[in-house]
């Protein structure tokens, strides 16, 4: 086994692992209850998946065809900076038109500070 | 540190204009020499040397991947479990970073990191509304978390 060989094969683990994560991921979208935690699972498990493909294909052409792809690496960074961001006002345009909370979520420390009108009027805040 | 980082290459660039020969490697020995001279003379600067600052935000860098690594093994052992007993809850975090630049960090930082997620900034900037995906067992483990990225972000922001 000479290094380009193991050079593919470990593009072609990472590649297998990205998408074993991206399978979670969408095992958490459907099992999870509500958009809250489903967004846990849409935005770290999908990024990580990503991350592990893109990666894997980085590695794969390094080694296969000695091709420096600067593209990829650019997609990895672009991934990173907007995956949290996207995740962050999805549950905050969610939180804001009132979507529940799933029945077994155990407290909310926003509510008071959001509706702070409401709670008083209807006389829940005391 | 930009005033350093700039006079770093500011002395690189004279390197090479005395050497009259303008290639990577002469640049690379200019900023070399420029690093030298800054070390020397570090006690005419206000702000701390800027490698150091450099180190702190690659330390950064490795303790996001790893956190990022561990919260996807957490999630996939929530979601994996055949029974799901989850306990989502919302939470305050006060925290006492300044700059805008800091908070959209440590939000995309506790955003990608084990079962949590930023739903809200309050308006003076004091608190982070953060959503836990199972707090019974975390929620002291998230503060430790928390801090240690505050401390991170601190560390890499102190002049």
């Amino acid at each position: 086994m000479n290094v380009s060989t193991i050079g593919e094969f470990v593009g072609a683990f990472l590649i297998l692992t990205g998408g074993v994560a991206s399978v979670i991921s969408v095992f958490g979208l459907l099992r999870l209850p509500d958009v809250y935690t489903r967004s846990h699972a849409a935005t770290k498990s999908s990024t990580l998946a990503v991350l592990l493909t893109l990666s894997g294909a980085f590695i794969y052409f390094l080694f296969s065809q000695d091709f420096v792809s600067v593209r990829l690496l650019l997609g990895i960074v672009f991934v990173f900076l907007t995956a949290p961001v996207a995740g962050h006002l999805i549950v905050r345009a969610a939180y804001r038109s009132n979507v529940k909370l799933a029945d077994i979520s155990t407290e909310d420390e926003l509510y008071e500070v959001l509706h702070k009108d409401k709670v008083e009027e209807d006389g829940t805040g005391q | 540190m930009a005033f350093q980082l700039l006079l770093n290459f500011f002395i690189a660039l004279v390197w090479m204009f005395m050497s009259t020969s303008f290639t990577a490697s002469t640049f690379v020995i200019g900023l070399l020499i420029g690093l030298l001279l800054i070390i020397i003379t570090r006690r005419f600067f206000t702000e701390r040397l800027y490698i150091w600052r450099l180190w702190a935000a690659f330390k950064l860098a490795l303790l996001f991947f790893k956190e990022l690594t561990l919260s996807n093994i957490s999630v996939l052992k929530l979601i994996l479990r055949p029974k799901m007993n989850i306990q989502p809850m919302i939470f305050a975090l006060p925290t006492d970073l300044e700059h805008d630049w800091e908070i959209t960090l440590l939000s995309s930082l506790i955003t990608l990191t084990p079962g949590t997620i930023v739903l809200y900034v309050s308006d003076d900037q004091r608190t982070l509304y953060i959503h836990a995906i199972d707090v019974d067992d975390v929620d002291d483990a998230i503060d430790s978390i928390k801090n240690s990225f505050e401390k991170s972000i601190k560390e890499v922001s102190r002049p």
